[in-house]
């Protein structure tokens, strides 16, 4: 057994350890510090191992242990993919738990929280090492449950017992939607290793069928759209780091999940399976943050910009899946680095942001924007950092959102050496869709953090907030430092991620970090290049030289005083404008067919007492029209099921004694 | 024959599908019959390039034919018309303006498709050429189904034909008589709608096609 | 290698020191077709001296982003414009930022504007932001599709390339360059706040888009605002110039007579594009906030048509 799997392999044992220590001793005071303490050292050293593994180049190493069936045992492997995956886990399991040391003290029932955090963590790590199908799905399953019992966290809330429900029947789908498409792949030989799915071809139909399948199964998990109702329930109602893994890192699970089986086991796609996964990601990326935009819950914000993010993250991957089918492996490395440098910044930037909430939440003990408001001068740590993930999200240069941005966007411009007219036609509109949705985001996240951070106080709590604990504040600040650093030096990403596109798409980018000032060029000089810290360096020299123009030539005079209100005496705070009312222009643009929106002003007779108003009338379609129907035919199957529980003895009897009488008949009958 | 002839001969077929997203655009029914007469100049324009290039003398009498009724006589009857009707106000798109051009996105991008695979081993331009025209078609059909009035309605069938006009003379030896033909059975269609506007006017006092509904006892 | 730096910095101060006096002509054209007398073409120059004399008047809840809000617009617009060829390409900086990042770094300009609209708390800030925000959200993806075809038509993102490969004779008169050039003009347009998106003269509390964001700001901080909105239009001008006008322009190693040239084609353009546009602004009237997702609609179909053609016809 090679030493390094041995080593990653002993990191979910240590996880799991931890979890039943924490179990044991979740009352205890000190229970909080030890457990975060113990999964920070344990995230930290195994995200050691897999940037070591990957920048090393290391190839491949795989293990087999006597677990699980008895037949098969549990396999394990790691390339480069699972490498990747398992820095941007461990990544963000060092830095939530590095946050959790300070956030967790103000859990008020650390025990529904401890034992199930470190699980969690194993849970995603052994996904990204399983080598078997049996393996993927149990580590999947537990990695599914783990989170949904820290989503039970704060069950006494009914919004949180709902979301519980509906998140493990999802959870229960998509699992189900895996075992087929595996199943699908083993063939009938019933092959569950990995090894043996690889060599063997499945026929186009069953290819097919395994990428729809997978489409549901990992999508259902990464939240594309129409699957998605259940992420903006779920991920919110746990506590705010569990939210930030569940959104940041469970999602990157699910989309290598996806990538593990579509671009490794599949073998060669067919063309038409990048146009169904490119207009699922725009569609995704659009619908994602049109819904984020009308949302004024912070957490449930986030939480739809998360897919948004994967909407780009599979429109990106449904490019590499055409350039692959059409045998132009240079191209198809751009998209694919594209779609993993975003999977690696969006992991960076979303737990920034729901560290950010979380720490908006401990310190007013709000999640309603239209209650915040002015937290700039209570928080100056948190809002200077907060504000550095909306421009990192908004896909804003030089930060790392809009180097992978502009990645995406070069793999779009290679696209008309395509052959086929349907990806001809589909490809620039989508292109359409991903900046219309970079627009958007920008758009949102400005009403995020104006709304919640600037303007005056809309609420008692506001004012008596004090900046959080330095904890929090260092895995916040760290996370901002390398959101920085993924967009000054892109080339240093690109070139670590060679490793994981060559086996996969059977081409690298060109090396990145020999071009001179670090510039990153993707195909060649004349055609395009990004140079993120000259751009930086740029804005800073013309940004301080105006500056000390000013200081030395200008009028230094400064008087504060009120604000400018038009003659009118001062209005209450709560007459600010509000995110419901900044996001109405868009609203009225977008909402029409988005949501179907349509507003209503019912205003009073002129003498009339009565206040106007007015109504908005908002629907989710793809609650409308795909689950409602589902939930509905489940309610009335198990209504009708449960009248069997009331049944007398001898009616039992005969159910069984029937089924028996059918099973003869079938086999008598059988050919 | 130079790339330059070409080039023109494109643009001012380009510019034909540009105008016909222009009346999409509108909503008013004197700005929606402006462009209209701009559309009509325009196809002047582009037939009298292509009686230029193609050395054709009879295409210059369809130019002339297209810039006189259609980018004259008949825009300056309609404006008579809804003035008459006292309708000059109306704003009247069935659905709106951003869902319908991404319909119109939609058929020009279909008739691209369409001609380009129809016709692989025709010349380049020529094949351009023809999509452009089925794309006029298109829009003119489209601009029919989108809008409540029989004014505008008109307008997009005449559209529509001025679609059919380009691709006509865009295809060389196309002699003159059908033209005409054309062109006059267009005249006479305006005649005619011009007249059923009338009779829809005294039988239900509106021009709102919505009314023959009524009639009928469709109306949802 | 020095001449290209010297032409670089050259081009950067270009830029800031004929910024204001686009502004003032253009002024003075429209004030001339309406048969005013108009202010001098050098007032805006003078305002701004003006109001970096003026005292700063604060909110009392101003936070920090609103003071450094200013230098951040102003240094983002000044990048950009100095990344875009104006009599010369072949930038010595000019493969730092392709044309996509030149319309990110506006964005970013346009982000913190917003957000520094906002943070005084007034309805006047939260107005302008969100239909600035509105407007952008339209605006950029039609932006980003003109870009699209421009690198279609050259094969480069690349401005320099882009506009080297529009000077040269094998660009044809082609539609969807046609397409693109309408859909960026009412971008433009849009982008820079001009009639009938915004009307930069006035202070209506109904109509007021970009001004209401601002309308906090004062002295020094609003000369910086003020300059990087003159800028801005400069960029534009300059965009539509190269790309679309590229006649003229100075190469990387041609002689002092052809910097010459290049100078004066492009005062001579930027003369031309300001006429239009003063006639335009003259001719047309301002249409209400919520037409304006028609006009920016219209810009994004036309871009995203011209973007389609390419990539149907390019295989012929």
């Amino acid at each position: 057994m090679n030493s390094t799997v041995a080593l990653l392999l002993c990191g979910p044992a240590a996880f799991l350890a931890s979890a039943i220590m924490a179990a044991a001793a979740s009352r205890l005071a000190a229970a909080t510090r030890l457990v975060y303490g113990a999964t920070l050292a344990i995230s930290a050293v195994l995200l050691v191992t897999a940037a070591s593994h990957l920048a090393g180049n290391l190839g491949e190493a795989s293990a087999t242990l006597p677990l699980g069936l008895p037949w098969t045992g549990a396999r394990f492997r790691l390339d480069g993919l699972s490498a990747f995956f398992l820095v941007v886990v461990n990544f963000g399991g060092t830095i939530t738990s590095l946050y959790g040391l300070g956030y967790g003290r103000h859990e008020s029932q650390p025990h529904r929280v401890l034992p199930f955090y470190p699980a969690f963590l194993a849970g995603m790590n052994l996904v990204v090492l399983a080598n078997d199908a049996f393996s993927f799905l149990l580590s999947w399953e537990f990695m599914s449950l783990a989170s949904w019992a820290l989503v039970m966290a704060h069950h006494r809330d009914e919004a949180n017992r709902r979301a519980g429900y509906i998140y493990l029947v999802m959870a229960s789908f998509g699992t189900m939607a895996l075992l087929l498409a595996f199943g699908l792949l083993a063939g009938p030989a019933g092959t569950y290793a990995f090894d043996a799915m690889r060599t063997a071809h499945p026929d186009r139909f069953a290819a097919g069928a395994v990428l729809v399948l997978m489409l549901l199964g990992a999508g259902s998990k990464a939240g594309l759209v129409p699957l998605h109702a259940w992420l903006p329930l779920a991920h919110p109602a746990a506590p705010s780091h569990v939210s930030a893994l569940m959104s940041g890192i469970m999602t990157k699970v699910a989309i290598y999940g996806f990538i593990r089986v579509v671009f490794d086991l599949l073998g060669e796609p067919a063309w038409w399976s990048g146009v169904a996964v490119l207009l699922i990601g725009g569609v995704t990326a659009v619908l994602g943050i049109l819904h984020a935009l009308m949302e004024k819950d912070l957490k449930r914000l986030l939480a739809y910009s998360t897919i948004e993010n994967i909407g780009v993250i599979f429109a990106s991957l449904g490019l590499a899946l055409a350039f692959k089918a059409n045998a132009m492996p240079s191209a198809a490395a751009l998209a694919f680095t594209a779609a993993l440098f975003h999977v690696l910044n969006h992991s960076f930037f979303k737990s920034l942001l729901f560290f950010g909430a979380g720490a908006v939440l401990s310190a007013t003990g709000e999640r309603d924007m239209e209650k915040l408001g002015g937290l700039i001068h209570r928080l100056p740590v948190t809002s200077f950092v907060f504000l550095i993930g909306c421009v990192s999200i908004s896909a804003l240069p030089p930060f790392n959102g809009f180097a992978s941005e502009w990645l995406v966007f070069q793999a779009i411009l290679r696209s008309p050496e395509l052959p086929q007219w349907g990806l001809k036609v589909i490809v620039p509109a989508v292109g359409g869709m991903l900046a219309l949705s970079a627009a958007l985001a920008a758009a949102c996240f400005v009403k995020t953090f104006g709304i919640t951070f600037l303007g005056r106080a809309r609420s008692a709590a506001v004012e008596r907030a004090h900046e959080v604990d330095r904890w929090s504040l260092a895995a916040m600040a760290v996370l901002a430092a390398f959101c920085l650093l993924a967009g000054i030096l892109p080339g240093f990403v690109i070139d670590s991620l060679s490793t994981v596109t060559l086996p996969l798409v059977g081409e690298r980018m060109p090396v990145q970090m020999a071009q001179p000032w670090l510039s990153i060029v993707p195909i060649a000089e004349s055609r395009s290049s990004y140079n993120g810290l000259l751009v930086l360096v740029f804005i800073t020299v013309s940004a301080s030289l105006a500056a000390f123009f000013i200081h030395r030539f200008a009028s230094h005079a400064l008087r504060r005083g009120i604000a400018w209100g038009c003659g009118f005496p001062d209005a209450v705070p709560a007459a600010q404008y509000t995110a419901v009312s900044f996001a109405q222009p868009i609203r009225r643009v977008f909402g029409g067919f988005a949501f179907r929106s349509r507003e209503t002003v019912d205003m009073p007779a002129p003498g009339a007492l009565e206040p106007a108003r007015l109504k908005v009338e908002m629907h989710d379609v793809a609650w409308e029209v795909f689950y409602q129907p589902i939930t509905g035919a489940i309610d009335f199957a198990t209504e009708r099921l449960n009248h069997l529980q009331f049944l007398t003895i001898r009616r039992y009897l005969t159910l069984v004694f029937l089924y028996l009488v059918i099973l003869l008949l079938v086999l008598a009958l059988w050919p | 024959m130079n790339g330059l002839t070409f080039d023109i001969a494109h643009l001012l077929a380009g510019s034909l599908v540009l105008i016909s997203f222009m009346m999409l655009y509108q909503d008013r029914l004197f700005a929606l019959i402006n462009v209209f007469a701009l559309h009509a100049v325009v196809l002047a324009l582009s037939v009298a390039w292509q009686a230029y290039i193609q050395d054709a003398h009879h295409l210059y009498i369809t130019a002339a034919i297209a810039l006189v009724f259609k980018a004259i006589v008949i825009p300056v009857g309609l404006h008579r018309i809804i003035q008459r009707l006292g309708i000059h106000r109306d704003i009247e798109t069935a659905v709106g303006i951003g869902p319908t051009m991404l319909a119109g996105i939609g058929l020009v991008t279909l008739s691209m498709v369409l001609m380009l695979r129809v016709t692989p081993e025709a010349d380049p331009l020529a094949r351009e050429d023809l999509a452009f025209a089925l794309s006029i078609i298109l829009l003119g059909l489209l601009v029919m189904v989108t809008r409540r009035n029989a004014v505008s309605q008109v307008v997009g069938f005449m559209s529509l034909e001025n679609g059919l006009v380009l691709a006509a003379t865009g295809a060389k030896g196309m002699p003159l008589v059908v033209e005409i033909s054309v062109a006059f059975s267009i005249l006479i269609a305006f005649i005619v709608i011009g007249v059923f506007l009338f009779r829809i006017r005294e039988r239900f006092d509106s021009v709102d096609i919505g009314a023959l509904d009524d009639y009928r006892g469709e109306r949802r | 290698m020095i001449s290209q730096l010297a032409v670089q910095g050259a081009q950067m101060l270009v830029v800031l020191l004929l910024a204001p006096l686009l502004i003032g002509f253009v002024r003075k054209v429209k004030a001339r077709l309406v048969r005013r007398q108009g202010p001098s073409v050098i007032q805006p120059y003078r305002d701004l001296v003006r109001l970096m004399r003026k005292e700063v008047v604060l909110a009392d809840n101003a936070s920090w982003l609103f003071r450094v809000t200013p230098y951040l617009i102003f240094a983002a617009t000044w990048v950009a414009a100095a990344l875009v060829p104006t009599f010369a390409t072949g930038l010595e900086f000019s493969w730092t930022a392709d044309l996509i990042v030149i319309v990110a770094l506006l964005g970013s300009a346009r982000f913190f504007q917003a957000l520094a609209g906002m943070d005084v708390g007034t309805s006047f800030g939260g107005i302008g932001a969100s239909r600035e925000v509105m407007i952008a959200s339209l605006a950029e993806p039609a932006m980003l599709l003109i870009v699209f075809s421009l690198a279609l038509v050259a094969g480069a993102t690349q401005l320099s390339t882009v506009a080297a490969f529009m000077g040269s004779p094998e660009v044809g008169l082609r539609v969807s360059l046609g397409m693109s050039l309408i859909a960026l003009v009412m971008v433009a347009i849009a982008e820079n706040a001009r009639i009938p998106v915004d009307n930069p003269a006035t202070h209506l509390e109904l109509t007021m888009v970009h001004e209401a964001m601002i309308l906090e700001y004062s002295g020094r901080h609003l000369a910086m605002i003020e300059l990087a909105t003159f800028l801005k239009l400069l960029l534009y001008m300059s965009l539509i110039a190269c790309v679309f006008l590229p006649w003229g322009l100075y190469g990387a190693s041609a002689g002092p007579k052809a910097l010459a040239v290049g100078a004066a084609a492009y005062l001579c353009k930027l003369a031309v594009l300001a006429i239009v546009l003063a006639v335009f602004e003259t001719a047309v009237a301002k249409m209400r906030v919520f037409r304006v997702p028609d006009f920016l609609g219209a810009a994004l179909m036309l871009a995203l048509l011209g973007t389609l053609l390419l990539f149907v016809s390019r295989s012929l």
